[in-house]
């Protein structure tokens, strides 16, 4: 009744323009991303404090080519198994919140350690850029990071970053602006486990599709489902309340794996 | 010749090499997610003065370990000609 009094009007554009974008920012503890997160922001950030949360979470906003963005500042994880409320905390944001991108920021001097996560990343989601930062403290241990080599390896974006001085930070903007825009499609490159996994695997997500929401992928909970790791469900069946049906899932799950 | 022994029987200043990893489960994943992969070298940066946890320089990283974790990891040491 209250939402007729709204319908006479003008006919709405019909795709209307989007301006305000979701960017969640992750990556290993020390890599300076929260240096990355203030000079997107230019400061103006103000943390806050989730209820049940013991873990900080920094938000902002800038704007940049009439796009604007709310970057929200994850903890710094080496993982996403949810072995900790941090790792949850980054893992929920990522998988539930959909940003329109997950800025992943990486150290240069020890860039293979933080790759762990950026393959993890992206099994969850596409819309990734990885910023690789401290390239200034790389130099000065004449350490060269082969960007563009990284870019076509990972099939995301990549970009070199000092977050200190603000180099390489007018090409992220672009490279955001463009990922936004759907000017960039990327082709992330996925983690092939071995035969007999892989087969449970579809087995599973083939189960599950029905089920979860179209934008969820249902290849990463199935991989969830078959380390045990059922955490993931409860976000589900809280959204959904297929009860029964999560409960099925897990006993299939469980059974696929002793199989 | 090498020889085989878990991370926290190793020396400070000492390097070795990670041959496997005892532990199953959340713990297996947690070592490595932390960059304890078989293949990759570890070095013995420094110990707290009750002798653990124990600093290890791991991929570029200090990384401080549990003595009981650190035991669940198999190395061969690195002896250095």
């Amino acid at each position: 009744m209250i939402k007729a009094a709204f319908l006479p009007g003008p006919i709405k554009n019909p795709q209307p323009e989007r301006s305000n974008f979701l960017i969640a920012l992750a990556g290993n503890p020390n890599v300076g991303k929260s240096t990355v997160f203030n000079r997107l922001t230019g400061l103006n950030q103000h943390t806050g404090n989730w209820p049940g949360k013991t873990v900080l979470k920094a938000e902002g906003t800038f704007s940049y080519r009439n796009h604007h963005y709310k970057l929200v500042d994850l903890p710094g994880t080496y993982s996403l198994y949810a072995n900790s409320a941090d790792e949850q905390t980054a893992r929920d944001f990522i998988c539930f919140s959909r940003p329109d991108v997950t800025l992943v920021v990486c150290d240069a001097t020890c860039l293979e350690r933080n790759l762990n996560l950026v393959l993890q990343i992206l099994e969850i989601t596409d819309r990734v850029v990885v910023c690789v930062n401290l390239l200034d403290e790389a130099e000065r241990k004449l350490i060269h990071v082969n960007v563009e080599q990284l870019a076509t390896e990972l099939g995301i974006p990549v970009i070199g970053t000092t977050a200190r001085n603000g180099r390489g930070f007018l090409e992220l903007k672009n490279t955001l602006h463009d990922m936004v825009s759907g000017k960039i499609v990327t082709q992330p490159r996925q983690v092939t486990y071995d035969q007999e996994l892989e087969i449970l695997i579809s087995k599973l997500e083939n189960k599950l599709a029905p089920w979860l929401p179209e934008w969820l992928n249902s290849r990463w909970v199935a991989l969830r489902i078959l380390e045990r790791d059922y955490s993931i469900l409860e976000h589900i069946m809280i959204s959904r309340k297929p009860e029964k049906l999560s409960l099925q899932i897990i006993q299939e799950g469980i059974a696929l794996c002793l199989q | 010749m090498s020889v085989s022994l878990a991370l926290n029987d190793m020396a400070i200043g000492e390097s070795a090499k990670i041959t496997g990893i005892l532990t199953i489960g959340k713990n297996r994943r947690r070592l490595l997610d932390l960059g304890l992969i078989p293949g990759s070298i570890v070095t013995v940066i420094r110990r707290s003065p009750s002798g653990n946890p124990t600093a290890y320089l791991i991929k570029g990283a200090l990384i401080a370990l549990r003595n009981e974790d650190a035991s669940q990891i198999i190395v061969d040491k690195i002896t250095i000609k």
